[in-house]
Formats: C-alpha cells, structure tokens, sequence
C-alpha cells in the first residue's frame, strides 16, 4: 500500500472524527440524536439522502455489474432512480407531517397500539440488520483487499467507526459523513468517467460502438439478457428495487432531520438530481471498466465485480486516482453503515425501550442513554454477524431488505395515510405477512439454494425458482393488510380524519411563532 | 428553532370543510394518476425486454432502443419531481388557505 493511499485514508477518517467532534457538542436531546434536531436544509439533507443511498452495492456493485453483465447490470441503476419518485409522490411528506423519529412512530400516529409499534420496530430492525450484513461483509472484503489487512480487523474497523461517529455524533455527524462521502463519491464518479469519455474522443457513438466489439459477449454486451435470462425474476427484481426505497427505514428517517414537508420536498429533488447523476455515470464506470481492465482482471479480483471501478481508476488515473477512490469507497462503507445503526438504535430504544416499555415516560436523559446504549447493542449484532458471514456469499441481503421494505413497509405505510377503513389488525397483519412471506421465499430460494457447493449459503435445489420474491411477496402485503382489516370490526374514522389533516396540511407541525 | 407549535386543533372540523375535501380528492387523483403511469412505464420496460425484442434493435449507431428508454426513464423521473414540486406549491398555497379559513371559523 502506498503513502498516497494511506494520507487519503487517514485524511478521511481524521475529517469524519473531527466532524464527529465537532457535533458531539450539540449532540444533548433525542431530537439531536435521532434528527439532528430536524434542523438540516433541503440541499443538506438532499446531499446526505444521496451519501445514505449511494452504498458500496450502488458504487461498486453496479459498475462492477455494468461491466461483466452490460445493460442487465444497468438496470439497478433504473430500479433505484425512478423509486425516488414513489419516495417524493406518496411517501416524503405526509411521513415528515405525521412522524416524530421513526416508521413506527407514523403508523402509531394513526394507530396507537404497541403491537403496531412494535411490529413496525421488528420489521425495520430485520432489514437494518440484513442491509447491515451485507455492507460490513462487503466492506470487510473490500478493505482487506484495499489495505492488505485480515478480514476480521477489517470489520472491527468499519463497525468501530460507525459506533464512534453514531454514538458521540449521532445524526448530525452521521448526515455530515454522508454529505461529505456524496461529495467524494460524485467527484471521483465525474473524474473517472471523465477520463473513460476522453478515451472516446467525448463521443458517445465511438464508445458504444467499441463496447459491441469489446467484450466476449459481442453486440449482446449492449441489450439486456445476459445475466438475466428469468423473465419474471428480472421483473420481480425490479419491482423490489423502485418500491422498496419508500420503505427502508434509514432513508425514510432521513426526512425528520428536516422542519417541514416543503424541505422534505426540495431535499428528495436534491437527491434526485444527484442520484441520478450518479446512476448516468455508472454506464462509463462499467463501459470503462469492460474496455480498459477487462472481464479476466475484474474477475481475478473480485468474483463479484466489486473491484471494477477501483480497477479502473488505476488503469486511467494511476495510483493517486486508485488511492482517492478506495477512500471514497472506504467512506461510502462509512456512511451507510453509520445511517444504518442510527435508524437500527431508533428503532430499538425509541420505539421498544422508550415507548413499548416504557410507556413513553422517559426523561430526555434517559432517552439520550438508551439512543446510545441501542447503537451500540445494533453495532455489537451487526460486527457479530458480519464476521460469522465471511465466507458466505450475502450480496443477495441488500436485495433482500428492497424486498422486505416493499413487502412489509410500503402496503402499511400507504394504506396508513391513503385508506379510511384501515385498522389496528390490518397494520399487524400487513407488515407481518409482507415480512414472514419475503424472508421464507428468501429462504427457499437460488440465493439460498445452489447445488454447486459454494455458490449459495447451502447445497441443494432451490424450492421456489425466483431469486427476488417481490412480485409475489408485495401484493401479499398489500393483501395481508387489506383481509387483517376486514376480519375486525375495529374502524375509527375520526382518527383517520385527523391523520388525513395532518398528513395533507402539516398543520400539526407547523412553526406559528413568526 | 423551537417555535410555537398550534394546539387543540378541531380536525374533524378542518377535514369536513369543503374546500379541504376538494383538495385532498384533487391532489391524490393527481398522485395516484401519476404514479400509476410512471410505474408502468418502468416496469413496461423489463416486459417488453424479457418477452420481445423489440428494443434489441440498434436506433443510432451501436446503441440500441433500450438505451433510448433509459434515457427516457431518467428524463421522466427528473420532469416528474420537477412537476411535483410545482404542483405540492399550489396545494400548499390551497392548505394555507384552508388552515386560514378554519382558523377564522374558531377565533
């Protein structure tokens, strides 16, 4: 490793602490813990949406998919551009005018049972974990291979800076990394595509005619088809993907950092614009990647591909630019992980210990303990877990926790703010049937599954043939809700009337004084 | 940034105003409107992909027709969020009125 690479590193994390430091001074309430107080600007909490959003799977994973499987790896990149729509148009404001600190805080806006509350806890504590797995695991293989350093001290690095910066800093700190990592990562993004476009004479025709000639899979490198070959399984796939984002509780926490829906609002069309910058990027990234290192050097390096873009910042840029993007992709890692624990410990202390047993009667003190205490009890899991996980193959747990926040989270949330009739059992029994049949198809399925020992966590045939559930487990969501609704009696309309109010004037939130 | 927050506020009150329920019918007909057609216009694209060729076909130079409904899926979620914000402002301008309206009514 050189002294380049290691400067960037230490220049990284000596930033993201003094940051951390820096914020630890106002880190005194709950509200400072969970939302930085709800005080960030639209462009901030735009930046930091996209910092929270853009992980090592968006970075790594879709250049390196881009690269070894042309347009089907493209399609992540649709799949998690156009869900910010679903985000803007159904989920952002009416969450940020009815919501406190979490998901489950919104649902009990409306329904006020611990069951509901803790239902919506366990189901965004099951998809932090498993995103979390799949983040530290990756991260863990990543920086072994970046920093030559074992895989267990690579984890115990990542999950002893995400609880430094959660548990000292909390959201303030956790949304500065990851406006700072937004920062980082578009501008290594726009340098690296930058060079593969020069390489092309900045035109788009020479570089797509190169790519028909450039790569084993002749023109069908540019349609989609080659990795993808399941019809419906593609379909399921991105099903999950553009509903899934609306549901995942660490970017929906995101939008009670900010005042008002109206700052919701502007801070989701930053992050599309940023997002989706990013995601046009990624067909140079994995065009470039393709052309200039080659699918025998990607593979050599990562069977997965993850190494393609660090790869190719090497081919064109040279050791500095290989350095600056290992750091980005270290602080990426950074980022998410943090926001990951955050909405994990809300979840957890908020919901479960402040509300459920505690009944709401906590002093602030005691909240800001148990906020602290949660993060650390969701990191030592999570370090856990990821280090049980080494040799197993988890990439498919970030398509899970899509699948899962889709399946259990979105039917609930939207039956929540837009049906009458909803109820206290139809809350339960949505979220539990979207999660219970996700996690068993999961379970059952290829990514499970694999004959070839090696290939999936066991040897055998898969029992149901689609590796992403959601076209099947969604509508089963959707459905669980609506009968769990219509087998109780339970309706109270003048609450959903309140809710409705509230969700579509955010009257009940709105700063009067001036 | 602690400000004053209302309280007891009627919401029955607010939710059976008329001018309140145009709104809400108005403004989910156009969410749900929208949403309806940008989902399918995403999901139309791993169907027509998966099941046809039609989009296998090179349109200029190497690129296919796949690549052009890309684009066409990044320039719509982008005009989309654009459409929102302009419509959320004039919803928000008929909320203020409607919140002024019931507090008017109440004091």
């Amino acid at each position: 490793m050189s002294i380049t690479a290691i400067a960037m590193f230490v220049g990284i994390v000596g930033l993201t602490l003094a940051i951390t430091w820096w914020a630890s001074r106002k880190n005194n309430t709950a509200s400072d813990f969970y939302t930085a107080g709800g005080g960030l600007k639209g462009w901030q909490n735009g930046l930091a949406i996209s910092g929270d959003y853009l992980s090592a799977a968006s970075f790594l994973g879709i250049a390196g998919s881009i690269a070894l499987a042309g347009f089907d790896g493209f399609f992540f990149s649709l799949g998690y551009l156009v869900a910010y729509l679903v985000v803007l148009y159904i989920v952002a404001e009416p969450l940020r005018n009815l919501g406190k600190f979490t998901l489950a805080d919104m649902i009990s806006a409306r329904f006020d049972a611990k069951k509901v509350r803790g239902t919506a806890a366990l189901s965004s504590i099951v998809i932090v974990l498993f995103y979390m797995i799949a983040q530290l695991v990756g991260a863990g293989a990543l920086i072994q291979l970046l920093l030559g350093i074992d895989y267990w001290v690579a984890v115990l690095l990542v999950g002893f800076m995400m609880t430094v910066y959660v548990l000292f800093g909390g959201m303030t700190a956790t949304s500065w990394v990851q406006i700072i990592k937004a920062c980082l990562l578009m501008l290594g993004t726009v340098i690296i595509s930058f060079l593969v476009l020069a390489k092309f004479d900045f035109n788009i025709l020479t570089m797509f005619s190169h790519m028909s000639t450039a790569t084993e899979a002749g023109e069908a490198y540019l349609n989609p088809g080659l990795k993808y070959t399941n019809g419906i399984d593609t379909i399921s796939m991105l099903i999950a993907l553009v509903l899934g984002t609306a549901g995942l509780p660490h970017i929906l926490m995101r939008f009670f950092t900010v005042k008002d829906a109206q700052t919701a609002r502007s801070s989701v069309i930053w992050a599309t614009w940023i997002v989706g910058l990013f995601y046009v990027l990624t067909i140079f990234l994995g065009f470039g990647a393709a052309a200039f290192v080659g699918k025998d050097a990607i593979v050599a390096a990562n069977a997965a591909g993850n190494m393609a873009a660090p790869l190719l910042a090497q081919a064109l840029g040279g050791d500095i630019l290989f350095s600056f993007v290992c750091a980005v992709a270290f602080a990426t890692i950074l980022a998410v992980v943090a926001g990951l624990v955050l909405s994990g410990a809300s979840a957890l202390s908020h919901d479960i210990y402040g509300q459920i047993i505690k009944k709401g009667k906590v002093t602030e003190r005691e909240q800001v303990i148990a906020a602290r205490t949660g993060s650390i009890i969701i990191s030592v899991i999570s370090i856990v877990l990821a280090l049980g996980a080494q040799t197993l193959n988890v990439a498919f747990l970030v398509s899970l926790a899509f699948c899962i926040a889709a399946s259990a989270n979105l039917p609930v949330i939207i039956y929540t703010i837009y049906w009458k009739r909803f109820n206290t059992t139809g809350a339960v029994t949505g979220m539990l049937t979207g999660l219970i049949s996700a996690l068993i198809l999961v379970a059952l399925s290829p990514n499970v599954w694999n004959p070839v020992e090696g290939a999936a966590i066991f040897v055998g045939e898969a029992l149901f043939p689609l590796g992403n559930p959601a076209i099947i487990s969604v509508p089963l969501g959707f459905l669980g809700g609506w009968i769990g609704t219509l087998l109780s009696k339970e309706a109270d309309e003048a609450k959903y009337r309140e809710v409705e109010v509230k969700a579509q004037t955010g009257i009940s939130v709105q700063d009067v004084s001036h | 940034m602690a400000g004053k927050i209302r309280e007891n506020i009627n919401y029955d009150k607010i939710a059976q105003m008329e001018s309140f329920k145009k709104l809400t019918k108005r403004k989910n007909n156009f969410l749900w409107t929208l949403t309806v057609i940008f989902l399918v216009a995403y999901l139309l694209l791993p169907i027509l992909t998966s099941f046809t060729e039609i989009l296998h076909h090179k349109a200029v130079g190497e690129i296919t027709w796949v690549w052009f409904y890309s684009a066409g899926l990044f320039i719509m979620t982008w005009g989309l969020a654009h459409l929102y914000v302009s419509k959320a402002n004039s919803f928000d301008k008929e909320a203020k009125a409607i919140i002024e309206e019931y507090e008017r009514g109440v004091n």
